[in-house]
Parts: C-alpha cells; structure tokens; sequence
C-alpha cells in the first residue's frame, strides 16, 4: 500500500518536471503565449514524440533559442513554422500544414467519410429495394 | 461470383505494397530538404586555429564531404577509422563541423585518434548545425563544387555506404 501510494505521488509529480524553461522566456504575455504555442508544435527530432517544450536534449534547447530569437525579430508564426520546415522538413511539424502532399494527409479522412456515406446508402436502398419486391412479389 | 467477394480481396492487395513499404521504412531516418540546396551562411571559427574564420564560400571549388561530428557522439568515434581511411586515399578533402563541443576534448580526439579533416570548423553554439539540418551526429554531407548539398547520410559512414550513395553521386557531375 505504501509502496503504492508513493508511486502514485510520483506518477502524479513527474508532470511538473514537464516545463522546462526557468519562469517566462519574454515579459509580453502576448509573444510568451505565441512563443509556447509554436514550440508545444514542434517535433524534437532527436527524441521522436516529443514535442522540444518537453524536451531537454540540447537540440530542443538549441530550437527553442532560435525560436525565441525569431519572435524577437517579430517573425510571424508562418515565417518560423517556414524556417523549420526549410530545414528539417514537414515531419517536424507536429500538425502537418495544408500544403503540397499534405492537402491528401487533410482531404483523406473526408474521402473515406463519402465512400462509407456511398455505400450505406446504396446498401440501404437495395435492402428497401428487395422489400417492396418481396412485398408486392407476394401480393 | 459475386463480385463483391473480390472487394476485401482487392482492398488487401492495394494495402500490401503500403504496409510493406510503411513498415520496412527507417523512421529515424528523414529525408533533408536541403539536398539540392546551396550550403547555408555562416562565418565560424576553425578548431585548430581559432584566429581564422571560414564561411561558405570556403568550401566551395571541389567536392567535400562534410561530417557533422562531436566528441560526446558514440557513433562519430564508431566511423572515425573509416574517415582516416578515406582521408589517405585523397579522393576529396573531409571537413568537420565539430558540433557543439568542448575545444580541448574536441583537439584531444584528434591527436588520439588521427585527424582526416583538411579542415574543422567549430559550431559551438550549434547554430549552423540548425540551418544545415542536423539533429543527430554524425551526419555527413557530399557538396559539390557548386556548393550544392548532394546527398546527406545519418549515422556512421562505412566502406559500403560510401561506395554505394557517396561515389555514384560524385560520377555524376564530374
């Protein structure tokens, strides 16, 4: 039970450990928002699946300066999802933007929702189809 | 027959080929969207002589290959030997971007372990390795005399891999 309990207290405390810079990083609450939006986005390349505000490898560190620095020079989110992408590539962002290869990433779940729509429809009507038959078959 | 007893059969054999391709596939491995590009800006100092800065326009007029490596990275010191080889056969010049890396250690592995760099330039802020891409070292890098980045290998280089991507690449254009 004690052994228990401490487990849980330690699950439960390992969250914490999760923010990773030392208080805010700009004193304008509005560039700090935008600042921890952008790097929660952003895949940590080393330690995959995590995005670099978890992170502490110094990669993570090394990205989350440069993006702080952007957003000093008052680059817009795009510019800065841009100089990423440039660099690493799509899979670096952890939502994929409605570009290029991207736009079937997007469209396809809308794709599969029409053809399921399709085909119950046309199931539906072919079963209604066969009891007006059998109905008036029997008559 | 009814036809509809083809369709899952259809539908697997349109899925097989993606699977097997999704499943075999490396996934720490990414393509670099740098490959076709020009080697980005950047003014560093060299590692062995601190005094004198090279920038881009350095490394262009010949084929390098350049290696991104440190010396807290198990894998650099695994392609290490591989390096020295290559550096004697003199096919082109090496040049390592000492990454993030302590200097003293950095000149330390070098005179232990035989430098095959012409040339080291020292990132020690990381910021070139950022805009070349990098995220885990060793990673090496086959430009041509353009200054075009060619091909771009993660992990520890070998006879083989040398072989196969890095020497098909530099017939090419040459």
């Amino acid at each position: 039970m004690k052994k228990l309990l401490i487990m849980l207290i330690i699950l439960f405390s390992s969250s914490v450990v999760i923010a990773i810079d030392k208080g805010p990083v700009f004193s304008d609450p509005e560039l700090q928002a935008r600042y921890e939006n952008i790097i929660s986005e952003v895949r940590c390349l080393v330690c995959q699946n995590q995005s670099i505000k978890s992170s502490n490898v110094f990669l993570a560190v090394d990205l989350r300066n440069e993006i702080k620095n952007l957003l000093s020079e008052g680059k817009s989110d795009n510019e800065i999802a841009e100089f990423l992408v440039d660099r690493y590539g799509e899979f670096v962002l952890y939502r994929p933007r409605f570009v290029g290869a991207n736009i079937i990433l997007w469209l396809a779940p809308l794709f599969f929702l029409l053809i399921g729509a399709m085909l119950i429809f046309n199931i539906v009507k072919s079963r209604a189809q066969l009891t007006t038959d059998s109905l008036t078959g029997s008559d | 027959m009814n036809i509809k007893f083809y369709i899952p059969v259809i539908i697997f054999i349109i899925m097989l080929p993606i699977f097997i391709v999704g499943l075999s596939r490396d996934k720490s491995e990414l393509p670099s969207p740098l490959i076709g590009k020009s080697v980005p800006e950047f003014t560093l100092p060299s590692l062995l002589d601190p005094a004198k800065s090279i920038n881009q326009s350095s490394l262009k007029g010949k084929f390098i290959l350049l290696n991104v490596w440190a010396t807290w990275c198990v894998g650099c010191r695994e392609e290490h030997d591989f390096l020295v080889e290559l550096s004697k056969l003199n096919i082109l010049p090496i040049i390592g971007l000492n990454w993030r890396d302590d200097r003293d250690s950095a000149l330390n592995w070098l005179n232990e372990l035989g430098n095959p760099y012409a040339l080291t330039i020292e990132d020690k802020a990381g910021r070139t390795a950022i805009n070349l891409g990098v995220y885990g070292a060793p990673e090496s890098f086959l430009i041509n005399p353009e200054g075009i980045i060619l091909y771009k290998h993660l992990g520890p280089l070998t006879t083989k891999i040398w072989e196969n991507r890095f020497i098909p690449l530099m017939g090419q254009t040459r």
